[in-house]
C-alpha cells in the first residue's frame, strides 16, 4: 500500500465536486479504460470575466488520481482561465501535501484535463504531450524515449551522466538498471553502425590498406560537436521538472570534457614540476569552455595525486558540478596516466 | 474494530506454536550445527528432525531430498541456474507467463544475457496452461521445464505431476514453484516426476526468511550458493537454526490442518464469493473454478480500480491485495490476468482475497458487509459506469 499524506487521503476518502456538472462549458476528458485511470473534468466558466464558477470530475482510478481530481477541482474554482492555465501538475502534488512518485502520473493527468478543458471552452483542439514511450523512472517521470535520444546526441555513456541530462536515476535509483540497458542497448546499436560503416568505407576503397580499423571498443559513436557538458542548457535541464525539456543546445564545436573526445597520450616519468604545469596547462585549456557558460576553475592547490580546485561562477551549487568535477578528474589523468583525485575547494583553501 | 486479515498469499501470521519451537534455538540451544562438540550435535539433530518434517508434508522418499534455502525465490533461482549448469548440452527453459516474478524476471535475464533461450507458454482464460503449446516447446534442448503448482493470485493449480511426466520423455529437470500450494493441498512428491520443487516458510504460518528446495535423490544439482559443506554441500552458509526449527513445526502443522485448509477454509471461500457475485453486478471470478487453491479467490469489479476498493476497505479494518504482494507496487495491470486476456474494463480491477485457518465466518460477514457499498460509490464516480450500466444491465454475474 501506498503512503499516502492524510490530505491525500482525506480529498480521496470525501472527494469534493465529484460527479457531473449540468450546464458546463468546458469539458476535458483524457485517459482511457485500458489505461487504468482516466479523468472527465467538467467546469462552469463565466463567458464574460472568464472566471471558473464551478468544477467538477468523474474519475476512474486509483486512490491518488481520485484524490488529484478532487484538489484539481478546489484549486481552479474562483481562477480566471489564465491563472487556471498556470496550474501545473506540481502544484496538485503539492496542495496534496505529496505524491509518492510512482503516483506523479496522477497529477499529470489532472493537469492536461484542465489544459483540455480550457481548449475546448476556447474551442481549440487539444493534443496531449505526453508520447507513448515506457515510463524508466518513476521519481522523475521520464521514459526511455527521452533518455534514449539523450545518450544518443550527447554521447552518454554512464547513468551518472544520463541523470545530470535527464534527472533519470537521481531519485530513489530504482530505475538504475533499465537505465544501464538502454546505455548497453544504444552503444551496441553505434558499435554496430560504425562497423557497418567501416565496413562499407572498406569496399569503397580499393587498395586493403587504406582501410581504416572499424572502432571495435568504442562504446558510442559521438556525433561531431555534439556534447558539451558545461552547456548552460543542460543546467538548465537538470533543474528543471520536466525531462522533455532536457534538450541540449546543440554545440558548434566538441569540449574536451566529453568523455568520447579523442585524448592525447599520458606523459610519463616526469618530475613534480613538470606535473603541475601540465595541470595547470590542462585546466587553463578548459577553462575555456567553462568560462562560456558564465563558470570558472580555478588551480589551488596540488598536494602528491590530489588536485585542488575551486569552481566559481555558474559552475557552483549547479547539479552539473560532479560532472564538471569528473570531466576534469579524467582529463588530468588521461594528461598525466597517473590515477589524479580532484577535489573542489574554497578559493581560499590551501 | 478486529482488523480482518484476508492477505494470507502474501504472507501469514507465524503460528505461535511455531514461535514457541523456534525461541530456545536462539538462547539456550544456540549452537552451530556444523560444531562437533555437543552444542552442536543437538542442534543437529533438531535441523534433521525439522527437515523430517518437511519430507512428511512433501511426502519425499529421503530426508536429504531438502535442502534448506533463505525462501522461494531463492529455491527457485537454485533450480533453474542449477539445471543450466547440470545440462550443459541444453540451453533452453520452458516456462509459463503467469509464473512468479522469481522465476520471470530470471529467464528474462538469462534470455537477455544470451544464457539461455526461455519459452513463455501462455494460458486460457481460467489460466490454465497452454498444454499444445507446452508440448510444442519441448525439446532434447530443454534443460528444464519450470511451472508453479498454484498461481499466487488466481490460485489456479496446474496439473504439475502429468507436466512432469511430459518433461521427463525429453529427458528435461522438471521445477515447481510451489510457494503457494504447500500445506494448502496435499502433496506426494514419492513417485512423481518432479525433480524440484521450491517452497517458503512464511506461507505456511511458519518465520520469514526461511525456505527449501526439494532437490529429488538422483537428480543433477549444482549449488546456487557455495562455501562450507553445509547442506552436503549443496547450499553453503550457516544454518539459519531457529527459522528451520519453526519451518519444521509449520510443516507438521500444516499436515494437521490440511483437511481444514480444504474444508472449512475453502467454505468461508466460497461464501464470501457466492455472496460478492449475488450483491455486486459486473464481477468477474478469475481463475480456474475446478483446480483453484481453497483459499483463493479473484474478484475483477468491472469499470472500478481495486486500489481504490483496497483503501476503502483497509479503512473498514479488512486487509486484502490487488494481486501478488511482489508487483503491487506497479502501476501496470497484473501480468497474470493480462495473460488469461481478462476484459480492458476488469483488469484494473481485481482484487485478491485469501484466506487461512485463522479466519472465522464474521470475517466474511465484515467483507460482504462493507464492498457492495464500496464498490457503488466509486462507481458512480466513475466516466464510464453510467455507460456501462445502461449496457450491462441485464448480465449476469460470469466465472472466467
Ligand atoms: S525511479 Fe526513482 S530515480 Fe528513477
Amino acid at each position: 500500500m501506498w503512503e499516502y499524506s492524510d490530505k491525500v487521503q482525506e480529498h480521496f476518502f470525501n472527494p469534493k465536486n465529484a460527479g457531473v456538472l449540468d450546464g458546463a462549458n468546458a469539458v476535458g476528458q483524457v485517459g482511457a479504460l485500458s489505461c487504468g485511470d482516466a479523468l472527465k473534468l467538467m467546469l462552469h466558466i463565466d463567458p464574460v470575466t472568464e472566471i471558473v464558477l464551478e468544477a467538477k470530475f468523474q474519475t476512474y482510478g486509483c486512490g491518488s488520481s481520485i484524490a488529484s481530481s478532487s484538489a484539481l477541482t478546489e484549486l481552479v474554482i474562483g481562477k480566471t482561465l489564465e491563472q487556471a492555465r498556470a496550474l501545473t501538475n506540481r502544484d496538485i502534488a503539492d496542495f496534496l501535501g505529496g505524491l509518492p512518485p510512482e503516483k506523479m502520473h496522477c497529477a499529470v493527468m489532472g493537469h492536461e484535463a484542465l489544459q483540455a478543458a480550457i481548449a475546448d471552452f476556447r474551442g481549440e483542439v487539444w493534443r496531449s504531450e505526453h508520447e507513448e514511450a515506457a515510463l524508466v523512472c518513476k521519481c522523475h517521470g521520464v521514459d526511455a524515449r527521452v533518455i534514449e535520444r539523450a545518450i544518443r546526441d550527447n554521447a552518454l555513456s554512464t547513468v551518472e551522466q544520463v541523470g545530470a541530462f535527464t534527472m533519470a536515476g537521481t531519485g530513489c535509483t530504482t530505475c538504475y538498471e533499465q537505465i544501464e540497458d538502454i546505455l548497453l542497448r544504444v552503444a551496441t546499436e553505434a558499435a554496430a553502425a560504425s562497423a557497418a560503416a567501416a565496413a562499407a568505407h572498406a569496399t569503397e576503397v580499393a587498395r586493403p590498406e587504406t582501410v581504416a580499423a572499424a572502432p571495435a571498443a568504442a562504446p558510442v559513436a559521438p556525433r561531431p560537436g555534439s556534447l558539451n557538458l558545461f552547456s548552460a542548457a543542460v543546467r538548465a535541464a537538470s533543474s528543471a521538472p520536466a525531462p522533455a525539456k532536457a534538450i541540449v543546445r546543440p554545440a558548434t564545436e566538441s569540449s574536451p570534457l566529453s568523455p568520447a573526445s579523442p585524448l592525447p597520450p599520458p606523459s610519463a616519468g616526469m618530475t613534480n614540476l613538470k606535473k603541475i604545469r601540465l595541470i595547470e596547462e590542462t585546466i587553463e585549456d578548459l577553462r575555456v569552455y567553462l568560462r562560456k557558460d558564465g563558470g570558472d576553475c580555478e588551480l589551488i592547490d596540488v598536494d602528491g595525486s590530489n588536485v585542488l580546485v575551486s569552481l566559481t561562477g555558474a559552475c557552483v551549487g549547479c547539479q552539473m558540478a560532479s560532472v564538471t568535477v569528473s570531466g576534469i578528474q579524467e582529463r588530468l589523468m588521461a594528461k598525466l596516466g597517473v590515477p589524479i583525485r580532484v577535489i573542489p575547494v574554497g578559493r581560499n583553501a590551501h | 474494530m478486529k482488523a480482518i486479515y484476508l492477505d494470507n498469499n502474501a504472507t501469514t501470521r507465524t503460528d505461535p506454536a511455531v514461535v514457541d519451537a523456534m525461541l530456545p534455538f536462539f538462547t539456550e540451544h544456540f549452537g552451530n550445527a556444523s560444531s562437533a562438540h555437543s552444542f552442536g550435535a543437538e542442534v543437529g539433530t533438531a535441523v534433521k528432525a525439522a527437515r523430517q518434517q518437511l519430507q512428511q508434508l512433501l511426502g519425499a522418499t529421503h530426508d536429504h531430498e531438502i535442502i534448506y534455502t533463505s525462501g522461494g525465490t531463492e529455491s527457485d533461482n537454485a533450480a533453474i541456474l542449477s539445471a543450466l549448469e547440470a545440462l550443459p548440452d541444453r540451453n533452453e527453459i520452458v516456462t509459463s507467463k503467469v509464473e512468479h516474478p522469481a522465476i520471470l524476471s530470471l529467464c528474462e535475464h538469462l534470455e537477455k544475457t544470451g544464457r539461455a533461450k526461455v519459452h513463455f507458454i501462455g494460458v486460457d482464460g481460467s489460466g490454465q496452461l497452454d498444454i499444445d503449446a507446452y508440448r510444442a516447446a519441448l525439446s532434447d534442448k530443454v534443460a528444464v521445464v519450470s511451472l508453479m503448482w498454484a498461481n499466487n493470485e488466481t490460485g489456479t493449480i496446474f496439473p504439475v505431476e502429468g507436466l512432469a511426466e511430459l518433461a521427463k520423455e525429453h529427458g528435461a529437470l522438471f521445477h515447481t514453484d510451489a510457494v503457494q500450494a504447500v500445506g494448502k493441498t496435499p502433496i506426494s512428491l514419492k513417485d512423481s516426476a518432479i525433480d524440484m520443487l521450491s517452497l517458503s516458510g512464511h506461507k505456511l504460518h511458519g518465520p520469514k526468511g526461511i525456505g527449501a528446495l526439494y532437490v529429488k535423490k538422483g537428480a543433477r544439482f549444482k549449488p546456487l550458493i557455495r562455501g562450507g559443506h553445509q547442506e552436503r554441500a549443496r547450499r553453503g552458509g550457516t544454518e539459519n537454526v531457529p527459522a528451520i526449527i519453526g519451518l519444521g513445526k509449520a510443516a507438521e502443522l500444516a499436515l494437521q490442518h490440511m483437511a481444514e485448509e480444504q474444508g472449512r477454509v475453502k467454505e468461508l471461500r466460497d461464501r464470501l464469493e457466492k455472496a460478492v457475485l449475488q450483491r455486486v453486478p459486473n464481477c468477474i471470478v478469475n481463475g480456474d473454478r475446478h483446480d483453484r487453491l481453497p483459499n483463493t479467490t479473484n474478484i475483477a469489479f468491472e469499470y472500478v480500480e481495486s486500489e481504490a476498493i483496497l483503501l476503502h476497505l483497509n479503512r473498514g479494518g479488512v486487509a486484502a491485495s490487488s494481486g501478488s504482494a511482489c508487483t503491487s507496487g506497479s502501476m501496470e495491470p497484473s501480468h497474470v490476468l493480462k495473460a488469461m486476456a481478462i476484459p480492458e474494463a476488469a483488469l484494473h480491477g481485481a482484487v485478491r482475497f485469501s484466506f487461512s485457518r485463522d479466519n472465522a465466518s464474521e470475517d466474511v460477514d465484515r467483507v460482504i458487509e462493507a464492498l457492495p457499498g464500496i464498490v457503488e460509490k466509486l462507481r458512480e464516480m466513475s466516466p464510464f459506469w453510467a455507460d456501462a450500466e445502461k449496457k450491462t444491465n441485464d448480465s449476469k454475474p460470469v466465472f472466467a
